[in-house]
C-alpha cells in the first residue's frame, strides 16, 4: 500500500530535515521525503485516497517524527502476563508514539540465555504492535554472580545487557561484564543503585521523606554507582549506558565523564523532569518509582543535562503494575509508572520550556536510542522502514489513566494536560490511530 | 656430542632472561639429545655423579615425568621431594626447606610454584642451579623451549611464521613463556580470546582477536592453551558451552588457518571445551610431539647449566 503523508512540519535529524514536506511510503519502506513549496489542500472526498489507491493524510499543523526508539521497557512477559503482556505493551508503545522498544530482562524466567530471547521475539511476530528489541541480561538469573551468555543471546537478537531491576553489585563481575560485552560491540546498560546506601528506602531522602516518616533513598546511592561503574567503563574501554539518571550529581558525573572521552551514553525519564518528591505527599504509591523522584534542584539539572547534551536519551522506564499491587501501604507498594503513553506529551513540555528544539527532543526520543543500540531507526531517510509518528501540538489533552492501554494504569500525572500528543502511528507501513488502537499487527515481521 | 658450551647464568629462570644465541644453543643441544632417545640404551653418562632435587609444589603429569626421564637419562641422581609428605605440612617454611635440600649438596634444584618468583627466591639462596618449572602465572621457560623445538622441526624456522596462542592468556605461564621465545627468535605472535582473558598489557608486535576465525586466518602454528573451569564462576567467561562455541578448536577453524597448520597443546586437554578430538587427534596435531620433545630440550638444559660450572 502506498501512503502520503502531507503537508506535515517533518523533523527528521538523521538528515537535517526541519520544515513543511511530503513523506511518500511504499509498503513498508519510505520511499521519499520531499519539501514543499505550498501546502496543497485536500477535497472532502479525496481526503482518505486518490486514485492510484493512495491513501492519503494531511498532517497540516502536525508534527511529522520519526517513530520513536524506547530504550527502556519492561513488557512484563513472560511470567508477568498480569502486569502486562507483548501485546498490550507494543499497543501502548504505539499509543504512545513508540515503534520500537527495547524490553528489560527482569521477567521470569529471566531473559538471560538464547531461549527465552527466542521466545520474546516469536511472541513479538505472533502479537506485538512495534518492533521489540530485547536488552538481555548481564549475569545468570540477575543474580550478579556469573556473566550470562551475552554472545548467544546476541547471536539470536539482544541488542544491549542488563540487569535493570537490579545493579550489578559486585564491581569485579561489573568489570567482566564491560570487558566481555568489547567483543559484542553492545552497551551494558547500568541501573546505577548501592544496595547497601537505599538500604529499603522507598522515596527520595530528604525533608519529604522525614515529613512523611518514609525511609529515604540518597543521591548517593545512585551516584556513587554511576562513578564506580563510569571508572570501570575507563578501564575496561567497555561502552556503558546510564540508565534512568535522576540527580544533579549523577548528571555531574557523566559530564565530566564525557569530557574526559569515557564511552558513556546517559538516559533520563520524563518523571525526572517533571516531577518532584512533593508528588509522593498523602503517600501517593503511583509516585512510588525507582530511582525515586528528586528535588525541584534535581529536576532543573536533569533539564540541564538534556540541554546540554550530557544525557543523550529520554526513555521511559515504563514499569507497568496490577492495580492491587499499587493499592498497598506505600512500605508494600511496587516501584514503578506506567509511562509509555505519556512519554512524549510530558517530553513536549521541554520544547514548550525552550528547554530542547523539537530537532533535539526527536534526538533524544529517536534518533539517538537508534545510533547506542546500532538499530537502523529513528530516521526517515528514504529506505528506512516506515515507521513515523504525526504529533498534534495545537490542541490541550487530557491525560487518562483509565484510558491507557497499558495493563498498567500507574500513573502520577492521571488528570495532567498535555500539550501535545501523537494522534497517528505508522509502523512498518502500517496505521494505527491513536485513539483506538485494537488490532495488532498482522503483515510482516517486526523483529527485524 | 656438541662442544660443551653453556648458558651464562647459572639457573634457568625465564625465558625472558636468555638470549636469542643461548636459546638457539638450547635447542641444537636438545637436537642432539633426541638422537639419544631413539636408540635402545637412553642413556649417557653426561651427568653422571651429579644430584637433582624434583621439589613440586603444584600437581604435575608431564613436567614432573619429563624432568624426571630427562634427569635419569642423564644418569644423574634423582631426588623426588614430595610435598603432602614433608615437613612443610608442619609449616616449615620454602626457605628452610630450601636450605636443608642444600646442605645435601644437591646440584640442580627443579621448581614448580604457585607463587610467581618462588623459583627466583630459591635461585639467590642456593648455590645449586636452579629450573623453573612452572611459577604461579609467571613463566615455564622448559615449555616454550620445548615449543620452539618442536616448531622449528616441523616448520624449520620462525622467520616469517605466525603463531596464534588461543584461550586463557591472561593466567597462562605457559603463554607469556612462548611470547617472549616467539618474539625473540623472530616469529609473529597473536593473540586469540575473549576479552577478560587477556593480559592488561599486551607486547609489542602482538596482535589480539577476540574473533577466533578472523584471528586463525594465515596461521602457521595453533597453539591452544587449557581454560580452567573455575575461571567462569570469576565471571572471565558465562559457561564452557558459550567458550566452547566462540574459542574452540573444531574441524572448521582449523582449516580456517593454513593449509599444513599445525596444532599445539601443553596438555592437559579438555575435549570438547577448547579443543575437538577430531582436532586433536588429527595429522595435524603435534600434542604428543611436544611430549617426546620435552625430554630431549630438558636434558639439553641440564647439560649446559651443568657445563657452567665444570
Amino acid at each position: 500500500m502506498k501512503i502520503l503523508i502531507m503537508n506535515g512540519h517533518i523533523i527528521d535529524p538523521a538528515q537535517g530535515f526541519d520544515g513543511i514536506g511530503d513523506i511518500v511510503i511504499e509498503g513498508r519502506k519510505i520511499k521519499e521525503v520531499r519539501r514543499q513549496e505550498a501546502p496543497r489542500r485536500l477535497t472532502q472526498e479525496s481526503e482518505k485516497c486518490d486514485d492510484s489507491g493512495t491513501r492519503i493524510i494531511d498532517a497540516a499543523g502536525m508534527f511529522v517524527l520519526p517513530g520513536l526508539v524506547d530504550m527502556h521497557t519492561h513488557l512484563r512477559e513472560p511470567g508477568f502476563e498480569y502486569k502486562e503482556t507483548i501485546r498490550t505493551g507494543t499497543l501502548a508503545a504505539v499509543r504512545g508514539g513508540f515503534t520500537s522498544v527495547c524490553c528489560m530482562p527482569n521477567t521470569n524466567p529471566v531473559n538471560d540465555n538464547e531461549t527465552v530471547t527466542e521466545f520474546i521475539l516469536r511472541k513479538t511476530y505472533a502479537e506485538g504492535a512495534c518492533f521489540v528489541y530485547p536488552v538481555g541480561a548481564i549475569t545468570k538469573g540477575q543474580r550478579g554472580e556469573e556473566l550470562a551468555e551475552m554472545g548467544m543471546m546476541k547471536e539470536v537478537g539482544c541488542v544491549a545487557f542488563s540487569d535493570d531491576g537490579h545493579p550489578v553489585m559486585n564491581s569485579l563481575i561489573m568489570r567482566r561484564a564491560l570487558e566481555y560485552s568489547r567483543m559484542l560491540h553492545v552497551p551494558i546498560i547500568s541501573h546505577c543503585e548501592d544496595m547497601s546506601l537505599s538500604d529499603g528506602g522507598v522515596m527520595n531522602e530528604g525533608a519529604v521523606s522525614a515529613l512523611l516518616g518514609l525511609r529515604g533513598i540518597p543521591d548517593a546511592a545512585e551516584e556513587v554507582m554511576i562513578a564506580r561503574d563510569i571508572i570501570l567503563s575507563k578501564l575496561t574501554r567497555g561502552r556503558l549506558h546510564i540508565a534512568h539518571a535522576s540527580t544533579k550529581g549523577s548528571v555531574a558525573l557523566i559530564r565530566k565523564a564525557k569530557a574526559d572521552g569515557i564511552p558513556v551514553t546517559a538516559e533520563t525519564c520524563p518523571h525526572y523532569f517533571s516531577i518532584t518528591e512533593d508528588a509522593v505527599k498523602g503517600y501517593n504509591t503511583n509516585a512510588k518509582v525507582n530511582p525515586p523522584l528528586r528535588t525541584q534542584e534535581d529536576v532543573e539539572a536533569v533539564k540541564e543535562g538534556l540541554r546540554d547534551a550530557t544525557i543523550d536519551v529520554i526513555a521511559t522506564d515504563h514499569a507497568p503494575h496490577h492495580r492491587d499491587e499499587k493499592l498497598q501501604e506505600f512500605d508494600k507498594a511496587l516501584f514503578g509508572i506506567s509511562g509509555i503513553e505519556t512519554a512524549l506529551s510530558l517530553s513536549l513540555g521541554l520544547v514548550q520550556e525552550g528547554v530542547l528544539s523539537m530537532s533535539q527532543l526527536v534526538e533524544k526520543m529517536a534518533l539517538n536510542p537508534a545510533r547506542i543500540l546500532g538499530i537502523g531507526k529513528g530516521s526517515l531517510v528514504a529506505g528506512s522502514d516506515a515507521d513515523v509518528v504525526l504529533v498534534d501540538v495545537t490542541r490541550d489533552f487530557r491525560i487518562e489513566a483509565a484510558r491507557f492501554v497499558s495493563l498498567g494504569k500507574n500513573t502520577p500525572f492521571d488528570g495532567w494536560m498535555a500539550k501535545g500528543a501523537p494522534l497517528t502511528v505508522i509502523v512498518k507501513g502500517k496505521i494505527f490511530e491513536a485513539e483506538s488502537t485494537a488490532a495488532p499487527l498482522r503483515d510482516g515481521d517486526c523483529r527485524k | 656430542m656438541p662442544m660443551l658450551r653453556s648458558l651464562k647464568s647459572k639457573d634457568l629462570l625465564g625465558v625472558k632472561e636468555l638470549s636469542p644465541d643461548e636459546i638457539h644453543l638450547i635447542l641444537e643441544t636438545a637436537t642432539g639429545f633426541k638422537e639419544v632417545l631413539g636408540r635402545d640404551i637412553k642413556k649417557v653418562p653426561a651427568l653422571r655423579g651429579k644430584t637433582v632435587v624434583n621439589l613440586f609444589f603444584e600437581p604435575s603429569t608431564r613436567t614432573k615425568t619429563s624432568f624426571e626421564l630427562a634427569e635419569k637419562r642423564l644418569s644423574t641422581d634423582v631426588l623426588n621431594f614430595s610435598v603432602p609428605t614433608s615437613s612443610v605440612v608442619k609449616g616449615e617454611s620454602l626457605y628452610d626447606t630450601i636450605k636443608t635440600i642444600e646442605a645435601y649438596g644437591v646440584d640442580f634444584v627443579v621448581i614448580r610454584h604457585s607463587f610467581s618468583g618462588a623459583p627466583y627466591f630459591i635461585a639467590r639462596n642456593v648455590r645449586a642451579s636452579v629450573i623453573n618449572a612452572g611459577d604461579g602465572v609467571h613463566e615455564h621457560p622448559t615449555q616454550a623451549l620445548l615449543d620452539a623445538f618442536t616448531i622449528q622441526e616441523k616448520k624449520g624456522g620462525f622467520s616469517g611464521i605466525e603463531v596464534a596462542i588461543v584461550g586463557d592468556i591472561l593466567h597462562s605461564r605457559v603463554a607469556k613463556s612462548n611470547i617472549h621465545a616467539l618474539s625473540m627468535l623472530g616469529a609473529k605472535v597473536r593473540l586469540i580470546g575473549p576479552p577478560t582473558l587477556m593480559p592488561p598489557h599486551i607486547p609489542e608486535g602482538v596482535r589480539v582477536f577476540y574473533d577466533m576465525d578472523d584471528g586463525l586466518n594465515g596461521v602457521d602454528v595453533i597453539m591452544m592453551l587449557r581454560i580452567q573451569m573455575e575461571r567462569q564462576g570469576k565471571g572471565f567467561f558465562p559457561s564452557t558451552q558459550e567458550y566452547f562455541r566462540y574459542w574452540g578448536l573444531n574441524l572448521r577453524r582449523l582449516n580456517g588457518a593454513k593449509k599444513d597448520a599445525i596444532v599445539m597443546h601443553p596438555g592437559p586437554m579438555n575435549r570438547g571445551i577448547e579443543i575437538t578430538s577430531d582436532v586433536a587427534d588429527s595429522p595435524q596435531s603435534v600434542i604428543l610431539d611436544q611430549v617426546t620433545n620435552g625430554i630431549a630440550v630438558r636434558m639439553a638444559v641440564m647439560y649446559l647449566l651443568a657445563g657452567e660450572r665444570a
